[in-house]
């Protein structure tokens, strides 16, 4: 397979989870998740490449909590999401960047999101890095990590929904 | 009936009623008041010692309205400066946080040593020779500045009592987090966030004994989901304690909980593997503290409010808090965790995912508390018509009582009355009750 074909099958990939959040299919986008799936997102002030082991990050979802994340996100008393935030997820400049980990398919764009609930509109802008496998053909995500651009989260207030 | 704060804490002893009016979380008024009466003239906590450990280290941080530098100087002095250039005013740190010998004004190149003394500046020959004479045009340092067990305060206030007087029946609860190690430490990483509402409410809800079983179904959902069976068995967990006063406004909620607490308490949920080194910190803890207060510190949790606006969560994790008001309906909230320094990787993973799973503003439980009160300030849109909130739960009293009823909110309330019947000028009446 050619380069340009794996990048068209990636950039496909990550449009189809953005249309995947922004439709509330949330047991569907878990589901592109491997087993031993991370979805992280670091806090304002900590460079790109920290360990939500050792530093407090906004949220380091190993599989397990990330799915109770998805679980709790359809009940109509996870207050902050209910009724559902309108969302709508874009995400730009992909590029395939070489893999740190051998036979990963290690991905960079740049994001920015916009949810409106209530009347208010606010937006989380950054970069993504993902780490993708290859599983029975399709890709999955082993790690989602998600680099606000912001200091801070004084605009936003949270991240109740799903970056 | 008794008022406090304005007219805006109504106590009726009779019939047993607390309520507070629902303009003191909207009046730019009271705002005023407020920042006059309370933020000018409290300690209000600064940083932790380990943000500056070593000489040099600085950090730059909004406390009360103000942006201070907290810093220690070469020879290993702890100062607070208010971030502003003696020549014009420009604020001298843009870092959020690093090392500097020297700060540097980035207008006419005006240097001050980290002790905050001046150092020098261009065309110094153009000044009079004794321009710099008494510190005239050095930085200059908050009026009050003192630590207690770490934690560093300032007060605004030249002629306040001491840091120790202030904290009073606070510290012995703020010793149960210190006594915790030889020696603390922020853990890198902190959370800054909004919560479109007043600031008084979070500092309700931080030790809101009554809300979580209701708000936070979703999060006990989520345990019960991630509990091994084996442990499930018996009755269902719940939270149990007692809230005080703690006097000056300072009150606590102590409990026991379910879960494990890193600072001492194992819990089956983190295998057996890990226990032999949860049975070795508590017993480090009790040949330091004795049977009985190692008990207390392991296994009992506390969320402490440190009045007007430190929460102390000392719980599944160890958290500090603040919170500030941007204007009436709108509040920063600044959060970090603190460790043990040197404590294992597992304990310190633990720590972080007991913070994560339930606290911040990515957590699965402190959305909703945001949520909850941005939908009370939405509430308050109706204040002329309904302008009264109720904390009467367990009656009118403060302390002692049981922690799911509002004795501690009450002692907050209490206090914050008594600061701002300070404030010169008329009060308005109270808000009239439609309701009787």
């Amino acid at each position: 397979m050619t380069d340009d074909v794996i990048h068209r099958e990636v950039e496909d990939f990550l449009f189809m989870e953005a249309e995947l959040l922004d439709a509330w299919k949330l047991e569907e986008w878990f589901a592109l998740f491997t087993p031993d799936g991370r979805y992280l997102v670091p806090a304002g002030d900590l460079p790109e490449d920290s360990s939500p082991e050792a530093s407090l990050f906004y949220i380091a979802d190993d599989a397990v909590l990330l799915h109770e994340r998805v679980k709790r996100l359809y009940k109509r008393n996870a207050h902050a999401e209910w009724p559902h935030s309108k969302t709508r997820h874009f995400v730009s400049n992909v590029r395939i960047v070489p893999a740190a980990v051998k036979g990963e398919i290690e991905v960079r764009c740049a994001f920015l999101t916009h949810r409106h609930r209530a009347g208010v509109n606010d937006t989380f802008v950054g970069s993504t890095r993902y780490r993708l496998v290859r599983d029975h053909g399709g890709l999955r995500i082993r790690e989602k990590r998600c680099k606000l651009d912001h200091d801070n989260l004084h605009e936003q207030g949270r991240i109740s929904i799903l970056l | 009936m008794k008022y406090l704060g304005g007219n805006n804490v109504a106590i009726d002893a009779d019939r047993g009623s607390f309520q507070v009016a629902r303009r003191t979380f909207t009046s730019e008024a009271i705002l005023r008041a407020e920042r006059a009466e309370i933020f000018d003239k409290c300690w209000i906590y600064l940083g932790h010692e380990s943000e500056v450990a070593a000489p040099g280290a600085f950090v730059s941080r909004s406390v009360a309205g103000r942006d201070l530098i907290f810093n220690r100087d070469a020879k290993g002095a702890v100062h607070a400066f208010l971030d502003a250039c003696p020549h014009r005013g420009a604020k001298l740190c843009q870092e959020r946080q690093g090392a500097a010998k020297n700060f540097q004004c980035i207008y006419h190149g005006w240097v001050f040593g980290a002790d905050g003394k001046f150092r020098r500046q261009p065309h110094h020959a153009a000044y009079p020779p004794d321009f710099e004479a008494g510190g005239a045009v050095d930085l200059v340092p908050v009026p009050r500045l003192d630590s207690y067990r770490g934690l560093w305060f300032v007060c605004f206030d030249a002629h306040a009592r001491s840091l120790h007087d202030y904290l009073g029946g606070a510290r012995e609860y703020i010793d149960c987090m210190a006594d915790q190690s030889d020696e603390m430490e922020i853990i890198s990483g902190s959370q800054e966030y909004t919560i479109r509402a007043n600031w008084k409410l979070l500092c309700e809800n931080s030790f809101d004994g009554y809300h979580a079983n209701n708000l936070h179904a979703t999060y006990f959902d989520f345990v019960r989901n991630v509990t091994p069976s084996a442990v499930k068995s018996g009755p269902p967990p719940k939270l149990e304690g007692v809230g005080r006063d703690l006097g000056n406004g300072h009150a606590v909620v102590e409990y026991s909980a379910p879960w494990g607490r890193p600072a001492g308490k194992w819990s089956p949920a983190w295998g057996e593997q890990v226990r032999p080194e949860m049975e070795g910190i508590y017993a480090k803890l009790q040949a330091r503290l004795g049977e009985q207060r190692a008990r207390r510190v392991a296994h009992l949790s506390r969320n402490l409010v440190i009045f007007p606006n430190l929460v102390i969560v000392d719980a599944a994790g160890l958290v500090l808090r603040t919170m500030y008001p941007e204007e009436p309906g709108s509040m920063h909230v600044s959060s970090w965790a603190v460790a043990p320094k040197g404590e294992s990787e597992w304990l310190r993973k633990i720590r972080l995912r007991n913070f994560l799973e339930f606290l911040g503003p990515g957590g699965l439980a402190t959305p909703d508390d945001i949520e909850a009160l941005e939908r009370c300030q939405q509430g308050y849109r109706n204040v002329k018509e309904a302008p009264w909130s109720d904390i009467s739960k367990g009656g009118i009293a403060t302390t002692e009582l049981p922690m799911e009823d509002e004795g501690q909110i009450r002692a907050f309330w209490m206090q914050w009355g008594a600061c701002i019947d300070r404030h010169p000028g008329p009060a308005e009446p109270p808000p009239a009750s439609t309701r009787r």
